[in-house]
């Protein structure tokens, strides 16, 4: 798997970038993925950030997993974010282990991996290393920035720090602060990969080894939270898995137990628990109310980004309240804002999933804003 | 009915902020939006309405103006428009406090309850009026609250809520009301369109 991230795009970022914790990393790896083309305006460029367990492989083909994209059924050619009309930008965070600067990689002081001598990052750090991505690919400004769940907090972070960097942008199924409800559920993550004595402080890395049970029950922990109770009920209910009857015994007889721990063994094949830890830290850190003194209207004042929020109904991770929330503070802030709430039972994973109305409302407000943009640079 | 966008279009400035509540499908926006130099807004609660404003590039905000128009501060648009809705909603009075907190002025148009249709269809056939302005039968209409122009116009009076202008509309017929030629305009106007606050 390691050889085959040397064979990715990656931005080496030399200027320093001081983080929020007070270290400051240079020279650190970017990696990123392109869809599409840039045309010579450079007006077409949508930038989409990833979720706490994405990476930049958004559609097509993963070239590291050999599996989908994450987002295949939101970007490709003639899809809602059109890769034959727009150039679509992802990066890995920092924290990640797809190619960026993460635990994985050697810290150059003790020529180790880091392991938890990586300094903890936040949601505004990990936007500020991908603004460089686009100083580096000469774009001024985004016709739009997107981005569900953890994504859509770093798209408000984006806003916040660069208000013109962007002129339209769609938050999906997000929040302006972690709530205590997020914050309990990605402890709980963290403690079963902590729990699991592999994990050994972090330090599993230098044997090259990886907490597999704790990290699986962490993503059990995370797909559970993705699902809404009646989408649940609708797709497992007491379903038995390939048998007739009970086992009277604790192996998987339930067809949702056997999900779980599908889901939960296939994810550490991809990706690395200290990640997942300093990622998880990233977005319990993230309040933009208390960034700014004057709290979330304050953090969007003067903007000029057009907005579209989008909730689902049936989200209980990030309801559709705290979503509404982010309407209210650029309602007052007088920002343009557009909010939709689509109705469906398949919870907080709507977003990656297969949604007509959700899919309808991205392709509209992005091709609007198309023009809208054109109309305004030729002004 | 566009006669009644124009007479709104008409009643607003050019260079305002322009928040349309129950806004629908997004043609009257569209529609001011053409008329005037004007920033609109919308606010509506059906998804697909709501889809296609989107579609349409127009900012909408998916919403029920009953439960959540405490989301606009104080005075943040120059104008609120109201367009045949008022007297859908479980309590109007409340609703029209909150458009004149939040708009400097107020246009609300009604389908008037007083137009001699109306009303003889209900003196002479005993039974709720159905009509080109009030289409549904009593089951199933969603006007819980119907009046007629003098109702409003008495309203605000009570309710010392200064009205700026009021315009009748039958078809492409259109004519000022005042105080001194209510009785007949409330007879012989389909639609009662008034600028308050």
């Amino acid at each position: 798997m390691n050889s085959k991230l040397e064979n990715i795009k990656k931005l080496d970022v030399s200027k320093p970038l001081k983080l929020d914790c007070g270290k400051t990393i240079n020279n650190f790896p970017l990696a990123y993925e392109t869809y599409g083309k840039l045309n010579s305006n450079k007006n077409n460029a949508i930038l989409v950030f990833h979720a706490l367990t994405g990476d930049q492989f958004v559609t097509g083909t993963n070239p590291i997993t050999n599996k989908e994209g994450w987002w295949v059924t939101a970007v490709g050619p003639g899809k809602a974010i059109d890769t034959n009309k727009y150039f679509v930008i992802c990066a890995n965070v920092i924290g990640g282990c797809m190619g960026s600067l993460g635990p994985r990689n050697i810290n150059p002081e003790t020529k180790q991996p880091y392991g938890l001598d990586f300094p903890v990052i936040t949601i505004k750090d990990m936007v500020r290393a991908q603004e460089s991505l686009l100083e580096h690919l000469g774009i001024k400004k985004l016709l739009c920035a997107t981005g569900g769940s953890m994504g859509g907090m770093q798209l408000l972070q984006f806003c916040a720090t660069f208000p013109d960097r962007t002129f339209s942008a769609i938050p999906i199924a997000c929040s302006s602060s972690h709530s205590a409800q997020n914050i309990a559920l990605n402890e709980l993550a963290r403690q079963a990969i902590m729990a699991d004595p592999v994990w050994d402080k972090g330090k599993y890395i230098l044997k090259n080894v990886q907490p597999k049970n704790g990290l699986a029950v962490a993503r059990m922990v995370g797909h559970i939270s993705y699902l809404s109770e009646k989408g649940m009920q609708e797709k497992f209910g007491r379903k038995l898995q390939e048998k007739a009857d009970y086992e009277f015994s604790f192996n998987a007889d339930f067809q949702v137990e056997s999900y779980l721990r599908h889901q939960g063994y296939a994810f550490v094949e991809r990706f690395d628990a200290n990640s997942v830890l300093y990622i998880s830290r990233a977005m319990d850190y993230f309040d933009l109310t208390k960034q700014f003194k004057g709290g979330l209207v304050e953090a969007f004042k003067s903007q000029k980004t057009k907005f579209l929020i989008i909730s689902f109904s049936s989200d209980w991770l990030y309801t559709t309240k705290e979503n509404k929330d982010i309407v209210i503070a650029l309602n007052a802030s007088g920002a343009d804002v557009s909010y939709s709430e689509i109705i469906t039972d398949k919870g907080h994973d709507s977003f990656l999933l297969d949604e007509p109305d959700f899919l309808k409302t991205l392709k509209s407000f992005i091709d609007s804003m198309q023009d809208k943009f054109n109309n305004e640079k030729r002004i | 009915m566009k006669k009644e966008f124009k007479v709104i279009s008409d009643l607003l400035h050019d260079n305002t902020r322009v928040l349309d509540v129950g806004c629908g499908d997004g043609s009257l926006m569209n529609f001011l939006k053409e008329e005037k130099n004007i920033e609109v807004r919308g606010l509506e609660l059906n998804q697909d309405n709501v889809q296609q404003c989107i579609h349409k590039g127009l900012p909408v905000i998916q919403g029920n103006a009953e439960t959540e128009l405490h989301q606009f501060p104080d005075q943040s648009f120059d104008y609120v428009v109201l367009s045949q809705t008022l007297q859908a909603f479980y309590n109007p009075e409340k609703v029209l406090k909150e458009l004149l907190r939040i708009g400097k002025s107020v246009v609300i148009s009604i389908p008037n309850f007083g137009y001699w249709k109306v009303r003889t269809k209900l003196l002479f056939f005993g039974k709720m009026p159905v009509t080109k302005t009030l289409p549904n039968t009593w089951y199933n209409t969603p006007n819980l609250h119907m009046c007629s122009i003098k109702d409003l116009f008495n309203f605000c009076d009570e309710k010392k809520i200064k009205i700026k202008r009021v315009v009748g509309v039958n078809e492409d017929k259109t004519s000022l009301i005042k105080k001194n030629n209510l009785e007949i305009k409330n007879l012989f106007s389909k639609l009662g369109i008034f600028l308050i606050g």
